[in-house]
């Protein structure tokens, strides 16, 4: 009787999950500020077709290399083409790739951090072993060092970033397997007979969901600089089409005739990336406070 | 020590002989017909004979793998299409760019990051604290290449202090042209150390022992020097060989934003010109750097943990 009413106590002194959302959202405007301005990129890119001003790929001899205008609020490029108009088009393959590729990373790295951490053995072994490896790779040089051998092109940059994220989100879900694998409710399951493919299922990947999400979040920010970064050395988003990375790489090599298309471009990654940042470290604090302490 | 030492560089063996067999696989199977991949659609079929035969291509794969692996031990890596050059020429000339660029921003970056995670750490929650956040949150989020074309564009261009290209000649010369580069990196670098720093600070100084310190007396300099970042050192080092490796990737985007004639310019250069033997041997050179990174990071250990020193 006297253990029921403890036990009830220190439910109730649990804060939900929801107060803990409000409280991250009440003591930090910065995260909401950076949610909206999130949103606004993501309208953004997918109403691009009716709000770019003109076609991005449509070129013009006779207006090249403007500064900014009335008419052009971004100026245009060595083409004659609206710079405007190729970030709002760009911004759906950065964001795209930018969210595509984490979550195949995630799949793919917790599938494979499970089964090392789950079966342990010769494949931990295995795994673990290349995990080490690789995590000792930046990101960015592995996705070089991928995309030399792939090429560019849309899917191949989405797998060839995915493939960067892959050993990070491993290494996390093995760890997490492994704490909750002796957990009474995994011995019950078990115990009563449960399938194993069945068991991960629905209690295993259940319960380690929370810190790989959070991963999910902070990693879209790191996916989009990446994807800029490759972009920008020619190995991404392949000319005529646009992302954010190779309006840099073009404003570059028309350095003398306008500045502009590097500006703007450089301004909208590094304000999405801030606020995705932001965004990510409160989805963290939210769902896996052990980590963020 | 020594045994600490002897089973680390035991570890980088089958590091380095993993690395160089992806690279075989990535280089090989990967992206169709090599020969064809270097000589470009339009050429004809004994030009490509003739490449497969002078590459070794039409040996069995393990042949390969093994002739690879050899090439690799004995420097050997052949002779660039493009340029007509042996590549190891090629990395002997391209590779002190990178490396040297490295290392100063390294410096710059170490020197501004921790300096400013103290100061941020002393004055929790205050006005130098916030700075610092705002601060990092910016050098965490703006693309090195966007700071770096921003740089040239304002003290190259327009100002005209630094030159627009290139590496520069004689010792005064390339650090004049290594400023801009290396503030770039830099930017990113402390920006990682300075909030590293904070953390680890702010957790060491809610220590016992830092407790014990101020009770008996010391100083407050003493405190946090001697007793605080002492024992900070060691999050630290790893911190510091992880941002030496973002520096290192790092710089391959930069170089190309300054025109350096850096390894990153080499390796990119040679992806965009199908160069195979360039493509493959920046792609070793890198991973060697990386192995190589993470070993004196081991030994740094060393240096700054004692308890390494006495296990052994």
């Amino acid at each position: 009787m006297s253990d029921t009413a403890v036990l009830d106590d220190q439910v109730s002194a649990e804060p939900s999950r929801w107060t803990i959302v409000r409280a991250v959202l009440l003591s930090r405007p910065s995260v909401l500020i950076a949610f909206v301005v999130v949103i606004a990129f993501v309208l953004v890119a997918v109403l691009a077709p009716w709000i770019a001003p003109y076609d991005p790929l449509s070129q013009s001899i006779t207006r090249i290399n403007r500064p900014p205008s009335m008419q052009n609020w971004l100026g245009t490029d060595q083409f004659g083409r609206d710079v405007l108009s190729r970030m709002i088009y760009g911004s759906r393959n950065s964001l795209i790739i930018g969210v595509l590729s984490p979550l195949l990373a995630a799949i793919a790295g917790t599938t494979l951090g499970v089964i090392a951490g789950y079966f342990g053995g010769l494949p931990d072994r295995i795994i673990s072993r290349v995990v080490d490896m690789l995590i000792a790779f930046p990101e960015l040089l592995l996705a070089i060092i991928i995309s030399a051998a792939l090429g560019g092109g849309f899917w191949n940059i989405v797998l060839v970033l995915a493939a960067a994220f892959v050993p990070g989100f491993a290494r996390v879900a093995r760890a997490q397997t492994l704490s909750v694998k002796h957990e009474p409710f995994i011995e019950a399951a078990v115990a009563i007979g449960l399938r194993t493919p069945k068991l991960i299922m629905r209690h295993v990947i259940p319960n380690i969901a929370a810190p790989i999400v959070a991963l999910i979040t902070l990693w879209t920010a790191s996916a989009i600089r990446l994807e800029a970064s490759l972009s920008f050395l020619g190995l991404g988003t392949q000319a005529p089409n646009a992302s954010w990375g190779n309006i840099i790489r073009d404003g570059l090599n028309n350095l003398f005739g306008s500045p502009w298309p590097i500006v703007g471009a450089g301004m909208a990654i590094t304000i999405v990336v801030l606020s995705l940042n932001l965004l990510g470290d409160a989805v963290r604090d939210v769902l896996d406070p052990d980590t963020a302490q | 020590m020594a045994r600490y030492l002897a089973s680390r560089l035991l570890d980088a063996v089958p590091t380095i002989f993993l690395v160089l067999t992806m690279v075989f696989v990535a280089m090989r199977i990967l992206p169709g017909d090599p020969a064809l991949a270097a000589l470009g659609d339009n050429a004809l079929p004994e030009q490509l004979a003739t490449f497969r035969e002078a590459m070794g291509l039409n040996e069995p794969l393990w042949k390969q793998y093994l002739h690879f692996l050899w090439s690799v031990v004995t420097l050997d890596f052949g002779k660039s299409l493009i340029q007509n050059r042996p590549v190891i020429d090629l990395i002997w000339y391209h590779l002190p760019f990178t490396i040297e660029l490295t290392i100063v921003a390294t410096l710059i970056g170490v020197l501004v990051g921790i300096p400013l995670g103290v100061l941020a750490a002393t004055n929790r929650n205050k006005l130098p604290d916030s700075s610092v956040r705002l601060y990092s949150l910016i050098g965490y989020a703006i693309p090195d290449f966007y700071l770096g074309a921003l740089l040239l564009i304002v003290f190259s261009l327009n100002l005209g202090w630094f030159p627009i290209n290139g590496g520069g000649t004689d010792f005064w010369d390339r650090m004049h042209h290594i400023v801009l580069p290396a503030l770039t990196l830099a930017f990113l670098k402390s920006a990682f150390m300075g909030k590293l720093t904070r953390t680890s600070l702010l957790e060491v100084l809610g220590r016992d022992y830092i407790r014990t310190a101020r009770a008996k007396g010391a100083r407050e300099p003493q405190v946090l020097y001697r007793h605080g970042l002492r024992n900070a050192l060691l999050p630290l080092t790893t911190g510091l060989g992880i941002s030496l490796l973002a520096t290192l990737s790092g710089s391959v985007a930069v170089e190309l934003v300054f025109n350096r004639p850096g390894m990153g310019a080499l390796l990119i250069g040679a992806i965009n010109e199908r160069d195979y033997a360039v493509i493959q041997s920046g792609v070793i050179v890198f991973a060697l750097c990386v192995v190589v990174v993470n070993l004196m990071i081991d030994l740094a250990y060393i240096i700054v943990d004692p308890r390494v020193r006495v296990q052994g």
